[in-house]
């Protein structure tokens, strides 16, 4: 019965996580901060030049690299961002049409690394900027693991206050009222500030003027929930190494199932574990107050057969007793009266007193 | 019966102190180049793998092995199964320790650990999974730390004060399962943010009731094999009570791990048909995986199963080691070999030996600590003063 009761509890569990999961999704969509600002990247119009990563590196007070930012032949190795650089610009595609692809923290309108921080140490501004706050950082790196863009880097070698370093979208820069950096320095306008919606809007006038040189999708436009850096491109994301299977959920609709879940255990946990308990109890005193009964009505069971018996022997005692002095009686008067007639067979004598004996 | 407070080992010099003292030095000089050099030079961490075995061991393997805390009190306290009370008692302690061990561990991992407390006292972020990890963790240590005082308190002979906590027994449980779901379940979701990254055999939206029922499991084998180990080693602190008991505990945990066992590789097969991930079945990892549902919880299932029907001790103890490997298996993969399946095998993690170190300095730490407790307090054998007085 308890096995089954508690069965049924994990069903419950089970609904219990799954239900809030479809419920929230429903209700809870942030589609960004109106008016917030974005980035806008063209992979059909980069050359690779590598402008924009020196560029942050200069403004971001970055350490200066091995090789210099000129060194082109760093583009035929795969790199990511790291805790001293916050964009690289990769080479994809044939070495007769290569294609360059930027990369950096994505801004996505529902950061997965906000969400994951246990510390809110990362921010989504109005402005669209995702940015960091040392000052509470555990150095737990859940931020890290969250980003489906594998973007947050950490400073490793620092072994008393190492920090998550990723890009900012230049917020600083931006409240001045200048561009971030790597968007200042782009010769060839592959990288487009501006307004977010707008940026949609000029991304889908290029698509439509150019529908042979661009594949139909906005990258960032839905992916993980929309991001605010957006992406163009003449070949498939995916072959820009980008990946194409993020889906639309934002990070927080992908959680919310688990955490909605929470105050439900809390709540609904207690109650039953303390019904269990009830009905547990009171079992055992239901058995223990059984057990006590028949424990007595055995006892008082086996007291009166025990009585019984005894009374029983007793009487049966007092007649054999009775019986025996009658037989005796009787044997004493019948001997009294017959040595009087036998009295020469000794024998006999011998067997009256075995009689006597038993 | 005497009280066995003064018959641990012989000789200081027995191999185990050897063993475990020289584990223990290397232990402190790997502590030592951790906190001077950072984390980057002692382990293999990265930027696309920042989580490693101190989180996929020392974090998951630890809480889901310490389940048998609240397993063996709820089945005791709260479902009445009152043969299960001389377990109550080690099995709290591992729990406690084990925690305590997961918070010591997490200490190499955290890049500024003395700022572990912020997320409770300086800024929540409560949108997150491990916020409430870390939230019901420090709950619950506390919880496991009071319960665990009973038996401190006997060893000090300090009366009136146990008999305060011992009253508190039944909320303390209740409180401990409330906050063991939770944070056992939460381990799982941890990984809900991360579809893209962790393996869609693994990945499911059901994960955190994944982590909670197999540590239901792991929690029960763990009694039985920790019971059995102690047995052998720990014999003599051993009290008849304990010892008419222990058979009967190992045969109803045999039996409770054989059936959520089955609830288990129920629902696993359930997530994969609800994501319709049967193809991936036919690949490196549908082979890791299948090795994972059918070694590791369709056969010690079986197994339970068989050993209780058949009153078979030792299997039921050989069903237990393989389901406490098959959780250490399960989280081991998704933490790390299911996890960044899509980055090329130069990207990918494996522990340097440091970290192995590391990992294992702890676990020993936690025998030696548990061998100093056990050999002096109240935990297999009933004090004297305090006789069926529960
Ligand atoms: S791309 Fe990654 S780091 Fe940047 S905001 Fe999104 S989740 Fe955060
Ligand atoms: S590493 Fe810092 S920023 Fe990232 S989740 Fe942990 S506390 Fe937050």
């Amino acid at each position: 019965m308890l096995r089954r009761t508690f069965l049924g509890m994990l069903g419950a569990a089970c609904v219990g996580a799954s239900l809030p999961a479809g419920a929230e999704a429903a209700g809870k969509e942030f589609k960004g901060y109106p008016g917030s600002k974005g980035v806008l990247f063209d992979a059909t119009r980069c050359i690779g030049c590598r402008k924009c990563e020196a560029a942050c590196n200069k403004v971001n007070k970055l350490p200066k690299p091995e090789k210099s930012f000129d060194d082109l032949a760093v583009l035929d190795e795969r790199r990511r961002t790291d805790a001293k650089t916050h964009t690289v610009v990769n080479k994809y595609g044939t070495p007769e049409h290569p294609v360059f692809r930027k990369s950096q923290c994505n801004h996505c309108l529902e950061p997965a690394c906000a969400s994951a921080c246990f510390v809110k140490a990362f921010k989504k501004l109005p402005n669209g900027a995702v940015v960091y706050d040392e000052s509470v950082c555990v150095g737990c790196r859940y931020c890290m693991v969250a980003c489906p863009f594998e973007i947050p880097t950490y400073e490793y070698d620092e072994p008393l206050t190492p920090r998550v370093m990723k890009c900012d979208m230049c917020a600083a820069r931006q409240d001045k009222g200048q561009l971030p950096g790597c968007v200042a320095e782009c010769p060839k306008e592959a990288l487009v500030f501006g307004e977010r919606e707008e940026l949609i809007l000029i991304a889908r006038e290029r698509i439509r003027r150019n529908p042979d040189r661009y594949v139909r999708h906005i990258y960032g436009e839905d992916e993980m929930g929309g991001t605010s850096w957006m992406y163009l491109s003449g070949v498939p994301f995916k072959e820009i190494g980008m990946r194409e299977d993020l889906g639309t959920k934002s990070a927080p609709e992908l959680t919310a199932g688990a955490l909605a879940a929470v105050p439900m255990v809390a709540g609904l946990w207690p109650v039953l574990l303390g019904g269990i308990y009830a009905v547990s109890k009171r079992n055992a005193k239901v058995a223990d107050e059984e057990r006590k009964e028949a424990v007595e009505n055995a006892i008082a069971k086996a007291s009166a057969e025990a009585e019984k018996t005894l009374s029983d022997a007793l009487e049966k005692a007092d007649v054999a007793n009775k019986r025996q002095i009658e037989v005796e009686v009787k044997k004493a008067v019948e001997e009294a009266l017959k040595p009087v007639e036998e009295e020469p067979e000794g024998s006999d004598e011998a067997g009256n007193s075995e009689k006597e004996e038993s | 019966m005497s009280t066995p407070a003064s018959n641990g080992p012989k000789s200081a010099f027995n191999t185990f102190n050897l063993v475990a003292g020289a584990i223990l030095v290397v232990g402190l000089i790997l502590t030592v180049l951790r906190f001077t050099q950072g984390i980057g030079p002692v382990t293999n961490l990265d930027d696309n793998n920042p989580w490693g075995i101190w989180i996929g061991f020392d974090l998951l393997c630890g809480v889901a092995l310490a389940a048998g805390g609240y397993t063996t009190s709820a089945a005791c306290y709260i479902f009445g199964l009152k043969r299960f009370h001389s377990a109550v008692r080690p099995a709290i302690l591992t729990a406690f320790l084990g925690y305590a061990l997961v918070v010591f561990a997490l200490q190499y991992d955290l890049g500024r650990p003395w700022r572990l407390p912020y997320p409770i006292f300086v800024s929540q972020g409560t949108t997150s999974l491990l916020f409430e990890v870390g939230l019901c963790v420090m709950l619950y240590l506390t919880v496991l730390f009071v319960e665990f005082t009973p038996a401190m308190f006997e060893w000090l002979g300090w009366k009136k004060i146990r008999k305060v906590v011992v009253k508190l027994t039944l909320v303390l449980t209740i409180f401990g399962v409330v906050l063991s779901t939770l944070h056992q379940s939460s381990l799982g979701a941890l990984y809900t943010i991360a579809p893209s990254k962790l393996h869609p055999l693994w990945y499911s939206p059901y994960m955190p009731l994944y982590f909670f029922v197999s540590s239901i499991a792991a929690g029960m084998s763990m009694v039985i094999f920790e019971g059995s180990m102690s047995h052998k080693k720990l014999h003599r602190m051993m009290d008849e009570e304990y010892l008419k008991h222990h058979d009967g505990v190992v045969f109803g945990f045999g039996k409770a791990a054989a059936l959520v066992l089955f609830g288990y590789f129920f629902i696993k097969t359930m997530g994969v048909a609800y994501d319709n991930n049967w193809h991936y079945l036919v690949s490196g990892y549908g082979l890791l995986f299948l090795t994972e549902m059918l070694g590791f919880v369709a056969l010690p299932c079986f197994l339970y199963a068989v050993g209780v029907r058949d009153r078979n001790l030792s299997l039921i103890k050989k069903a237990s080691i393989i389901t406490v490997l098959g959780i250490v298996f399960n989280r081991f993969n998704v933490s790390m070999i299911a996890f960044n399946y899509h980055l090329p095998a130069a990207d990918r993690y494996f522990p340097s030996m440091t970290e192995i170190g590391i990992s294992v300095f702890i676990v020993t730490l936690g025998v030696v600590i548990f061998r100093f407790i056990t050999t002096r307090m109240p935990i297999f054998f009933e004090h004297p003063d305090y006789k069926g007085d529960h």
